[in-house]
């Protein structure tokens, strides 16, 4: 730590002082790492194919399994974003999009991005691959049940596509789902649709507790010798406070799916307030439909940090990495990692100004969105400050880090229109919003799976991805992304609303129409020039260079495992002891322009390191 | 407190202590098992969903048009013609408390190595908690003799069934859960698999008397989330 850089001097004096007493003989002060305290873990090694990568119980495979269930359930979410843009480019070009199959189609694109892609792929994939590899474990804590974890979140999976077969396909009721057209006759998918629905989101919440309770119990009691919560990446730091915030966050989405659940099937009115529906009154009334909006969104922010967490956490680590610089201000980060997810719990009805609340109400809600840019803001300076006059390397994993900051400064300046009351007003459900929320949500952490997918394929496969087709992946995905969404804050500037299947004779429709099918074209081609991951993912697997033993010079632990990939186990027969943090790069004095986490003070006596 | 060490690493009492813990590697929580770390986390994240439930039934009982039922009517049982009002929820609460009792009692002569005392109380919990979900079901069935249904009532707004229904039905199934595992931990106390070092039948893990306690901790809160139900539901 820089405030420390004084500290640090007399440390230095102090131990040379004991190593001139004794030339040559290594003190065992400066190395002293206390003993371990619980004995090793007793590992249950799978003997069958079954018990080796099916139903496995080493968090490498989960992670794998994951991470593939999670990019399925992402191919079909963008999928059903090209049939979107089609309609809302060329209107009546497919004949089969009627305005029904437009809202399924928008609704299950929404949940699937947000929860069954995003959060999965963050802490189920990543997550459960690296969290016991950078904390130093052999595995997770508790592996039975992490693999419970896994096959809950498949058997969601498979009841949300599920949904597409049923009668009266999917719900189309707009991914927040607010009652009361949710459950309505008259909304695309309200018998069976939205009943798989809301049951895919409770097994999603069942099976996300059991890993969840994983990650965070592995990151606080079963880190290796040396390891302080304060030497670990930015990246399990990232995860284990989107951990929490989803611990405390999927509750409220797993009561108001079972309230739903009961107002669909039992006719209870938790919702449901007295309806009139072609001059009939119906059996509902009574209920609170603002009540699940609350619900829904003291769920739905958190989980956009949840999102955003570990994408800030991971792009942290590459950009250190790979601009051989220390992460600046590391205690800072954490720090701002931590209070950006306290805070998420106190903006929730920043997205609820348009539901008739309390004008005052929503001044305290602006006030505490708008609080959160702070410890977004600083993460962003120390990006950039890590970046200063580091050495960096403009490979694929940086040029997406960098995209990353980009559209994330972006769609977070956006946000600050949005956080405040008399702006959203007008933009309220309009392409605005849509703009604002794919940058900040969508196409920023994106960016970061993409870099970290470049970034650790040699760890997983053994295997180094190839570098033209990753740059070619970047720059058609960066720029596609821009020429998508810049436009569309334009669209929501003139009015166009949101969530409309068309616009028939509007006013705006002359100089939206040229535009939209630009978008429409960029929007083929981004989504296209993500095959090209697929295909190189393909062929580094059959023909690519094998990578050589952490091929970045990195200094995390997980590059320092006993094999690359790493076995069931992780690190061999001894667990290493960590001595500090993992950004020792381009140390002064050092041999090398890096300082693995394993090695000991007495090895790097002569060096200007920082004290961690 | 006293100051104890563990493996080198002083405990220090209060803040500072809770700091130098935070601050140091390896484990956050010394000496605590990881599986009792688990399970608070698990029953904080279960607060949350309870506190969710609650708070949408103040809300929903809080802006309703229609007159909430009288409760002390409604949940009162006729002793020999007598409306006597919430007697069997006193004595569900009395027994559901009680197995909260012997379940701590358990936990006591677990670590005490004495199997026999320790399978016995495990096994007078799960009655306990059987009785309890006995009575409940008791409960339901005379509400919904009486008319009571999740869609509406004789006595009042409709919502007073529905968030009934739900919320007592949600703590009903947690309790039925504990009292599962309360007859497999029996099972597995009176057989000596902690002696035997038996592994468990799915997870492939090693037992140790500490899982008693994790159960305890389950059985505890189940207890706890009673309370505020009880308080919220029949005496408010």
């Amino acid at each position: 730590m820089s405030d420390e850089y004084d500290n640090n001097k007399s440390y230095q004096t102090q131990s040379s002082e004991v190593i001139d007493g004794s030339i040559g003989s290594v003190n065992p002060d400066i190395d002293y790492v206390r003993p371990a305290e619980v004995g090793e873990q007793d590992l249950y090694h799978g003997h069958s194919f079954i018990e080796k990568w099916v139903f496995c119980q080493d968090a490498k495979v989960i992670g794998v399994q994951y991470f593939l269930t999670a990019v399925f359930t992402g191919i079909v979410g963008l999928i059903l974003s090209w049939l979107m843009r089609l309609q809302l480019g060329f209107p009546g070009l497919a004949g089969f999009m009627t305005a029904e199959h437009y809202y399924q189609f928008v609704t299950m694109h929404g949940m699937i991005m947000v929860v069954y892609f995003l959060t999965a792929l963050f802490l189920g994939g990543f997550g459960n691959y690296l969290i016991p590899l950078m904390v130093g474990a052999r595995d997770m804590v508790f592996p039975y049940v992490n693999m419970l974890s896994f096959w809950m979140f498949f058997v969601a999976v498979a009841v949300l596509m599920a949904s597409f077969f049923v009668p009266g396909g999917p719900t189309g009721a707009g991914w927040t789902l607010y009652p009361p057209q949710t459950i309505l006759e008259g909304t695309p998918g309200s018998g069976m649709g939205i009943l798989l629905m809301l049951i895919s989101l409770s097994l999603f919440v069942i099976g996300f507790t059991m890993g969840g309770l994983n990650y965070m119990i592995t990151i606080l009691q079963a880190r290796t010798r040396g390891m302080t919560l304060m030497r670990m990446p930015l990246t399990v730091w990232g995860i284990f406070t989107a951990t929490v915030l989803a611990m405390l966050a999927f509750p409220a989405l797993l009561v108001s799916a079972i309230m739903m659940t009961l107002d669909k099937v039992l006719q209870t009115s938790f919702f449901m307030p007295t309806i009139l529906k072609a001059g009939e009154v119906l059996e509902y009334g009574g209920g609170s439909p603002i009540l699940f909006q609350h619900l829904f969104w003291f769920f739905g922010h958190p989980e956009v940090y949840i999102v955003a967490l570990p994408a800030f956490g991971i792009v942290s680590d590459l950009i250190s990495v790979h601009a051989r610089k220390n992460i600046f201000g590391y205690r800072m980060m954490v720090w701002a990692i931590v209070g950006i997810g306290g805070l998420s719990f106190f903006v929730w009805a920043h997205h609820m100004y348009v539901s008739g609340m309390n004008p005052w109400f929503g001044f305290f809600f602006a006030t505490t969105t708008l609080i959160i840019a702070v410890p977004t803001a600083m993460k962003v300076y120390n990006w950039i400050l890590t970046l200063w006059r580091g050495n960096i390397r403009i490979n694929t994993v940086m040029l997406w880090c960098l995209g990353f900051i980009v559209t994330f400064v972006n769609g977070g300046i956006t946000g600050i229109f949005l956080g405040n009351v008399s702006v959203d007003v007008p933009l309220s459900d309009t392409y605005f919003v849509i703009a604002h929320f794919h940058m900040v949500m969508g196409i920023a952490p994106l960016m970061v799976i993409m870099g970290a997918v470049y970034h650790w394929f040699p760890l997983v496969a053994g295997k180094m991805l190839h570098e033209g087709l990753g740059k070619w992946h970047f720059w058609i995905t960066f720029l596609g992304a821009y020429s998508i969404y810049f436009p569309m804050h334009y669209l929501g500037f003139i009015g166009v609303p949101r969530r409309y299947f068309e616009m028939y004779d509007s006013p705006y429709m002359t100089s939206a129409v040229g535009m939209n099918e630009f978008i429409s074209i960029a929007a083929f081609i981004v989504g296209a020039a993500q095959f090209i991951l697929v295909f190189n993912i393909i062929k580094t697997l059959k023909t690519g260079k094998k990578a050589e033993k952490n091929p970045w010079k990195a200094n995390s632990l997980e590059w320092y495992t006993s094999t690359v990939p790493p076995e069931h186990g992780n690190f061999g027969e001894r667990l290493p002891v960590v001595h500090r943090w993992p950004y020792d790069f381009s140390v002064p004095g050092a041999k090398d322009d890096f300082i693995p986490q394993t090695t000991a003070p007495s090895e790097v006596i002569h060096t200007e390191v920082e004290k961690t | 407190m006293s100051e104890q060490k563990i493996d080198g690493f002083e405990l220090k009492p209060g803040f500072k202590g809770m700091a130098s813990d935070t601050g140091s590697d390896q484990t956050m929580f010394k000496g605590v098992h990881w599986g009792k770390a688990m399970m608070w986390i698990f029953l904080l994240s279960d607060t949350f969903v309870f506190s969710c439930f609650l708070i949408s039934y103040m809300k929903g009982r809080g802006s309703t048009i229609v007159d909430w039922p009288n409760t002390s009517e409604v949940f009162s049982l006729y002793v020999g013609g007598v409306p006597v009002p919430l007697l069997l929820i006193a004595i569900m609460t009395f027994v559901l408390i009680t197995s909260s009792g012997t379940m701590a009692l358990a936990v006591k002569y677990g670590y005490e190595k004495n199997r026999k005392m320790c399978g016995w109380l495990i096994l007078a919990t799960a009655v306990g908690g059987l009785t309890f979900v006995g009575m409940q079901v008791f409960e339901w069935s005379k509400l919904i003799h009486e008319g009571v249904r999740p869609w509406g009532n004789p006595f009042g707004a409709s919502q007073f069934g529905s968030f009934f229904f739900m919320i007592t039905g949600f703590h009903g199934f947690h309790v039925s859960i504990g009292v599962i595992f309360l007859f497999i931990y029996t099972y597995k106390v009176f057989a000596g698999h902690y002696e035997s070092k038996k592994r468990g039948w799915f997870t492939k893990m090693k037992g140790d008397y500490v899982e008693i306690e994790i159960l305890g901790l389950y059985w505890h809160f189940v207890d706890l989330v009673w309370v505020f139900i009880f308080a919220f539901f029949y005496l408010w």
